[in-house]
């Protein structure tokens, strides 16, 4: 048996994507430490590249037109890798919706071609259920990611839209895509009830995302990126092909986990997420409860800079705020200037701070920033007590302290930080504006609070330039 | 047929218990080059396509399938690409600058 034979065997292939699960799975585990991360995606990167080749490999490839498949991968690799390395950390989660977006509507449009294929899907109900699943969540990760970057890019309005009964019409959209599929299921052939899974489910991804707010994005991102997953799976089930399912399996769990962890981080259920809302409803919220007595005490970056060089231990506080002033590096030169004078800094990071996981961190990274100074809220909490000074940049909601205290609150019982037991709170913000639940936060008004109006970025400036002149 | 469809399920319902106990222990820190990592890898959807293509008839399947191909490759090489200079940039110990200067 010669050598190509040997590899076009279909063992030989299925044992490549048993190695590639294999390195998917190793270089996920290696994401759980900085230190290996980067080593764990290229290990997740080289098992994707082996389970490509192995496919290309395969003996049922051998009718296919390779011109076509080249003039595929060339368009991507054309269209994917500058944007990949163009792209700037704050926009990044518009990046990934993208990224997630062009993967759904991938399975979207296979399971169109598959439908197309001449046989019937009745008589194959282990083949027609995955691919009407396959087609319905694709279409709705496709256009609801789309809708994510145009809210997250500045494209459509980030505020919360209201649609009139549009709980309503998302599931009857919803029913049209499973009763034009049940139709197929039943031995429909019209490919015209096919496009109209995949319309019903388009005007559905783009009606549930819509209302959204912008500060719900994360949870937003994290189901999408569930979708796409599961999505794939159910289509590598249709293939019959353990490569898809399995990758796709575990980017579904891993978008499910996201969810649950990013919708407990806001105290709110995913439903009610998904449902919008939040942050429509809540300038009655606000008309209600401004009966808040305390004064606001103004300060000067001056001022700041001497209580900062006084202080044995600083927490930064940076919130989505920071990001927009892109005030990170800043922030970072003052860090330098307080560790020059022996002061300890830690940035405090709230789970949901910014518009997509973990995005703070990335942020902060960038900025050269050490990742063991970047804190969870879970360790930063019991330290707030012996922290001299909390500087919170462009954060509001995650450090109101309602949250812990007023139980008829519309946060109460979302974890925060809770800056307002450090003994001094400087709060840099550029108007005595809400945060985006549109809430009063009393840390503002505390005894120990001083805030500091400006634009983030020329504010920490300012004070990075006192501390010299210290 | 019914044997390989349950062997499908049977590595589903696998796949789906190793995902959550391999993405549960990623911290908080990582989530956003998590996410966009996890993104790359549901780009497999790329080989679909590959294997789709090969029975492909016809103009219109062709052209779906060559997109999907395209759309697949940008998750893909993109994801990985962003994944990347993300994690790249997470360093310990950022401080060559006081280094540099007692040099």
């Amino acid at each position: 048996m010669s050598a190509t034979v040997f590899f076009q065997e279909a063992d030989f292939i299925t044992a490549a994507y048993i190695v590639a699960f294999g390195m998917f799975i190793t270089g996920l585990a290696k994401l759980t430490s900085p230190t290996t991360a980067v080593q764990g995606n290229k290990i997740a990167a080289l098992g994707m590249l082996v389970a490509v080749v192995a496919t290309l490999l395969n003996p049922d490839l051998d009718g296919a037109d390779f011109a076509l498949i080249a003039i595929g991968l060339i368009i991507g690799t054309i269209v994917g890798v500058p944007s990949a390395r163009n792209v700037k950390m704050t926009a990044m989660p518009q990046m990934v919706a993208l990224f997630n977006g062009v993967g759904g509507g991938a399975v979207a449009l296979i399971a169109w071609a598959e439908f197309r294929q001449p046989f019937e899907l009745s008589d194959e109900l282990d083949v027609g259920i995955p691919l009407v699943f396959a087609a319905i969540i694709g279409s709705i990760s496709f256009w609801g990611s789309n809708i994510a970057f145009g809210k997250l890019q500045g494209l459509i309005s980030g505020s919360p839209v209201k649609i009139p009964a549009g709980l309503f019409v998302n599931i009857a959209l919803l029913a049209i895509a499973i009763g034009a599929g049940v139709a197929i299921l039943l031995g429909s052939e019209s490919e015209g009830l096919f496009v109209l899974i995949l319309v019903a489910a388009a005007i559905l991804g783009n009606l549930a995302v819509l209302p959204i707010g912008g500060a719900d994005m994360p949870v937003v991102i994290s189901t999408l990126n569930a979708f796409t997953g599961l999505s794939a799976a159910a289509a590598g089930i249709a293939l019959d092909n353990y490569a898809l399912i399995v990758a796709g399996m575990i980017v579904g769990a891993s978008g499910t986990i996201l969810t649950d962890q990013m919708a407990k981080a806001m105290n709110r259920s995913i439903g009610s997420v998904l449902l919008g809302g939040f942050g429509g409803e809540a300038p009655a919220i606000e008309g209600g409860g401004t009966e808040n007595g305390g004064t606001v005490r103004s300060t000067s970056a001056a001022d700041v800079a001497i209580l900062l060089a006084y202080a044995r231990q600083v927490v930064v506080v940076p919130g989505y705020g920071m990001a927009v002033a892109q005030a990170q590096h800043a922030v970072r030169e003052m860090s330098k200037a307080l560790e020059k004078k022996g002061i300890e800094v830690k940035y405090a990071i709230h789970p949901v701070a910014g518009r997509m996981p973990g995005h703070m961190n990335v942020l902060l990274a960038e900025a050269d920033v050490p990742y063991d100074q970047l804190k969870e809220m879970d360790d930063i909490n019991p330290e707030f007590g012996r922290t001299d000074v909390s500087l919170v940049i462009g954060a509001n909601d995650v450090t109101n302290p309602d949250a812990r205290l007023k139980a008829d609150s519309p946060i109460y019982g979302m974890p925060i930080l809770n800056v307002d037991e450090s003994k001094q709170v400087i709060v840099l913000k550029r108007s005595m504006a809400s945060g985006f639940a549109g809430i009063e936060n009393p840390l503002f008004y505390g005894e120990k609070t001083q805030m500091l109006f400006g634009d983030a970025k020329s504010s920490v400036a300012e004070i990075t330039s006192e501390l010299g002149a210290l | 047929m019914a044997s390989t469809i349950l062997t499908n399920l049977a590595i589903l319902v696998l796949a789906a218990f190793v995902g959550f106990q391999v993405i549960s222990k990623v911290p908080n820190t990582l989530h956003t080059p998590l996410m966009s990592g996890t993104n790359a890898i549901h780009g497999i959807v790329l080989l679909g396509g590959l294997v789709a293509i090969a029975h492909a008839d016809g103009f219109l399947s062709r052209l779906l399938l060559v997109i999907a191909i395209a759309f697949g490759t940008i998750n893909v090489v993109g994801g990985f690409l962003v994944t990347d200079r993300m994690l790249s940039m997470f360093k310990k110990k950022p401080e060559p600058v006081a280094e540099d200067a007692d040099r």
